[in-house]
């Protein structure tokens, strides 16, 4: 006679298999290189405009004592056309937004700007990804939270998500 | 008695078997699966030289060099943190350029440079967060209208 | 309202799938005759609506509704029809309802053709298979709603990427589609028998055909992914151990294994709790396969971003259905009574260890492709390659092959050694001239293509012995079949031995009027052109090869630049050429130009490749499928159909 208990063997080995998958499935792959600048302050650099009517951006203006982000896009970028209705929420609960504009050329930004609106206070053109680098950048979009002495605090990667705005919120609100 | 027998041969081919193929795949794996670092890591000095690994990383701008012979690239991988000098030989894959993610199978030289046997690029500029997928007012916003 | 009209079909197939599993259910516990004939028909109609939906999606793509979400999202009016059409399966909803159709269609099949089984069984395996469909729709219906409309249609959808519109991308998943779903079958027809306790030759013959057709359609699938990714990721590999690749492998394994077991139990009747719990294991590792890759918890190129709430649904779905399954199995299997007995040396028990081996490269292939994901619980972030693959599998592939020599020469239940031994000098010798013509004439050649090409030697002359001293116009077809199919393994083998050994590469910077000198052939690089194709632009290098006995070919590889679409950055390819010759394939990349000191760009990087007897492995893929599918029309008997009816015709047309 077969023993019993040897019969169950395909069940268990089945539940260690989903075990991990439920364990992949919670913690996502950690997939992320975080900003070697997380806790220090803004790298200096001072931009242009990145197109008429907008004003540039200085590292310096980053520390006038309110909280803000910086988000880092292009126009050519199709998660950050995605990625407006976000940033229009955040600017509609009153969090400023200083925004930086990659390898991108004046008339696509102002075409984008009218397109997706535009919720930015100065828009810094970086037509090298100078500044992207030296944020320690990844790609766009990407969002910086800096408190009011231009120190950064997080480094969102990609998309901002409807349901991240409130939390982004009282985030900036708690460095204040 | 004599079937009874065979049975008992048949189970211990079996477990010998299944035994068998265990060790050799803990020895496989231990010897074979690569470690997959960044150049941060590298330069904590996680990585022995000779050792199979795979590198990730993004391009460094303007780091793309070629070589003499036409066929061997340099450039730079980075993390951000720290970076590490790269060369390969042969055609690079599609998708590869400056500023973009790569990953690179190969091993580090005693000169400190990773020297590539294969590389993958990863094109991320029109990767969408799979939460996004379900928006339609963001949706008509990526197709570009 | 054809996206609505869909939808409601779907509706009502789902229904009549609660309906077979609700009326089947309560058959089985002691109800009327009256509720088992409701099963047949309700699971054929569930099938026939399940297409027809599937038919309306396509349609909607054809016809370009950009009402709809999902057409709008993955397709463009601009796509040739061949893509908008390929396109319907190409995204998460849509190969969702593909594999549900196909789900519902063989639930529809056996309905029609079974007539073998008993008939409580039978209506097990329907409610069986209602009840895995059950739980699709109740994905798809939930979850990935393919007929989903858009409060406002766009002008035109954002489906245009270049790098998905080839046609081998195209129809290489519906495929392996066909292949992992007709397993659920046999999955089903396993969790029939264990309910109504008819484990024997009758389950087993019955379940057969499936086994054999769908292990058909992944034998053909896996072949021509590997084809695809050869010519067109321009590496000039045909296997690299890629996740997506392995969670395709391993439900050919478990099919592999469970049509040799099956064998034994239809004909011996022994095995046949093994053949139980593989039928189970087979559609299990489809389910697990298409997870995986599906939910991004293995990075690749193919993988479809879903997001964790789908993902968790079907990870609920499949612990629901394998844990089901596996639990019924340790329940009733204890209760199997035990099959036939026979000795070691016999059919049966080189079968046996054919499973066992099938079984244990399985679970090492398995292990290599989850390993990452423990390792990364444990804090350590490692990828596995070709190195362990091929270290594991490598020899048990081989030691398998040699038993496949001996297996097909044994006799059923109990032979002698001395007798076997008398039927083999042939093929030893053919394995021997093999292994010293390489010694000899190979120069260096890795022990692992050395021994692959030894076996293939042997296994070449072996598979054909069962044809020997044989009428071949009276050989059965499943005979035939697995000669063909074993002979087609030795092709593969010996492919793959002869390319890992004796490839031949060149990396140049070369420029125009250089030759270039690769194995017995001379290349000349006659110069570039540009070239414009419908929706890209390339570089067309031209090469002239000359051969040793000095016929000349003209190969032409591409790079092509894709223009960014709506603002992206542009797009480079590389389209390989290939040459094909008897001895094997010339494959040639045409890489970037390479600027001089002085800046000019006069030469380009050009990558050669010359392959001995690479298309073998696709030719050796192409046989076991052959095989298979006469093996397949042998035991579904439709041949034998066909005839009666053919004579029983001829009598009408004579008769009196």
């Amino acid at each position: 006679m077969t023993n019993r208990w040897v019969l169950f063997v395909p069940l268990a080995i089945m539940g260690l298999l989903f075990g991990a998958f439920i364990y992949r499935l919670v913690t996502p792959a950690e997939t992320l290189i975080q900003s070697q600048w997380i806790d220090k302050p803004m790298p200096l650099f001072d931009l242009p405009p990145a197109t008429a009517g907008v004003e540039g951006l200085k590292s310096s203006q980053l520390a006038d004592g309110k909280p803000r982000l910086v988000n880092v896009f292009a126009s050519w970028c199709i998660p950050c056309r995605a990625e407006a209705p976000q940033l229009e929420a955040l600017k509609a609960a009153g969090v400023p937004i200083d925004g930086i504009a990659i390898r991108d050329r004046p008339d696509d930004v102002a075409m984008f700007l009218r397109e997706y609106g535009n919720p930015f206070d100065r828009i810094g053109a970086d037509m090298q990804s100078s500044v992207q680098i030296a944020l320690g950048s990844s790609g766009v979009p990407e969002t910086f939270l800096i408190d009011g002495k231009g120190i950064i605090r997080e480094q969102i990667q990609g998309v901002i998500l409807a349901d991240q705005v409130p939390e982004i919120v009282a985030k900036l609100e708690a460095m204040k | 008695m004599k079937a009874k027998h065979q049975r008992l041969i048949l189970a211990l081919v079996a477990l010998g078997g299944v035994a068998g193929a265990g060790v050799l795949a803990a020895s496989a794996l231990s010897d074979e699966a690569a470690y997959f670092r960044t150049p941060v890591e590298i330069e904590d000095g996680k990585a022995e030289v000779g050792e199979a690994m795979r590198l990730g990383g993004m391009v460094a701008k303007g780091s793309i060099v070629r070589q003499a012979d036409g066929l061997t690239i340099r450039f730079v991988a980075t993390d951000g943190k720290a970076s590490v000098p790269v060369e390969y030989k042969g055609i690079v894959p599609d998708l590869f350029g400056e500023e973009s993610g790569m990953v690179a199978d190969g091993r580090m030289r005693a000169d400190g440079t990773f020297v590539a046997d294969r590389i993958l690029a990863k094109h991320d500029e029109r990767y969408m967060p799979p939460q996004m997928g379900d928006m339609p007012k963001n949706m008509k916003a990526a197709a570009g209208v | 309202m054809i996206a609505e009209l869909g939808l409601a079909l779907l509706w009502i197939a789902a229904a009549l799938a609660c309906l077979s599993l609700v009326a089947g259910t309560l058959f089985l516990r002691g109800g009327s005759k009256d509720l088992a004939a409701l099963v047949r028909p309700a699971s054929v109609a569930q099938g026939v609506l399940t297409a027809a939906a599937f038919g309306l999606l396509i349609a909607l793509f054809v016809r370009s509704d950009m009402s709809v979400e999902l057409v709008a999202r993955n397709s463009n009016s601009l796509k040739p029809m061949i893509f908008k059409i390929a396109g319907t399966w190409g995204n998460h909803e849509g190969s969702m309802l593909l594999w549900l159709m196909i789900l519902s269609l063989s639930g529809g099949l056996i309905a029609i053709f079974e007539k073998r089984l008993r008939e409580d069984t039978l209506v097990a395996t329907l409610a069986a298979q209602a009840a895995l469909s059950l739980g699709f729709f109740a994905f798809l219906l939930f979850s990935s709603n393919p007929f989903k409309r858009l409060p406002v249609a766009p002008p035109d959808g954002q489906g245009l990427n270049p790098l998905l519109q080839d046609i081998g991308l195209a129809f290489h998943p519906p495929t392996l589609y066909v292949g992992y779903v007709g397993l659920s079958v046999a999955f089903s027809f396993a969790v029939g028998a264990l309910i109504t306790r008819e484990i024997g030759p009758a389950f087993a013959r019955a379940m057969r055909p499936w086994v054999l057709g769908s292990w058909i359609f992944l034998t053909l699938g896996i072949t021509a992914g590997s084809y695809w990714a050869y010519y067109e990721l321009g590496w000039g590999g045909w296997w690299f151990w890629d996740p997506v690749e392995n969670v395709s492998l391993v439900p050919w394994l478990a099919g592999a294994a469970l049509l040799h077991s099956v064998a034994v139990t239809a004909t011996r009747n022994a095995l046949r709790a093994w053949t139980v719990m593989l039928a189970v294991i087979g559609f299990s590792m489809s389910m697990v396969g298409t997870f995986i890759v599906r939910s991004g918890l293995l990075t690749s190129v193919h993988s479809f971003a879903v997001d964790p709430e789908r993902g968790t649904f079907l990870l609920v779905l499949m612990a629901i259905y394998i844990g089901g399954a596996l639990t019924l199995f340790a329940l009733r299997a204890g209760a199997v009574a035990e099959g036939k007995k026979f000795a070691l040396l016999s059919r049966e028990g080189s079968l046996v260890i054919n499973n066992l081996l099938l079984t244990t490269i399985l679970a090492l292939v398995l292990l290599g492709t989850l390993y990452p994901i423990v390792a990364e619980a444990m804090g350590e972030k490692i990828s596995v390659g070709p190195p362990y693959y091929n270290r594991v599998a490598g020899p048990l592939a081989l030691i398998l092959c040699l038993v496949m020599v001996a297996g097909p020469l044994l006799s059923w239940r109990k032979d002698d050694g001395k007798r076997l031994w008398s039927r083999l000098p042939l093929a030893l010798f053919a394995g021997a001239a093999v292994l010293f013509a390489l010694i000899l004439f190979g120069g260096k050649v890795g022990i692992l293509p050395l021994l692959g090409m030894t076996v293939a030697g042997i296994v070449a002359v072996a598979s054909l012995a069962p044809l020997w001293g044989r009428n071949l116009r009276r050989t059965p077809l499943p005979t035939w079949g697995m000669v063909i199919a074993h002979f087609g393994v030795a092709v593969c083998l010996a492919g793959m031995g002869a390319e890992s050994a004796f490839i031949k590469e060149r990396l140049v910077a070369a420029a125009p009027g250089d030759d270039i000198r690769i194995g017995d052939f001379s290349v000349k690089f006659a110069g570039v052109k540009p070239v414009a194709g419908p929706n890209y632009t390339a570089i067309e290098g031209t090469l002239v090869a000359t051969t040793s006995s000095g016929s000349r070919f003209t190969m032409k590889p591409e790079a092509r630049t894709f223009p960014g679409l709506m603002g992206t950055a542009p797009t480079e390819t590389n389209e390989a050429a290939l040459l094909t010759r008897p001895g094997g394939q010339f494959y040639a990349v045409l890489g970037q130009p390479v600027t001089s000191d002085d800046g000019r760009a006069d030469r380009y990087q050009i990558r050669l490749w010359w392959k001995p007897l690479v298309w073998w492995i696709w030719l050796g893929g192409a046989l076991i499928a052959v095989g298979a599918t006469l093996s397949m029309l042998g035991r579904a008997q439709l041949l034998a159909i066909w005839r009666a009816r053919r004579a029983r015709k001829l009598e009408e047309r004579f008769a009196p």
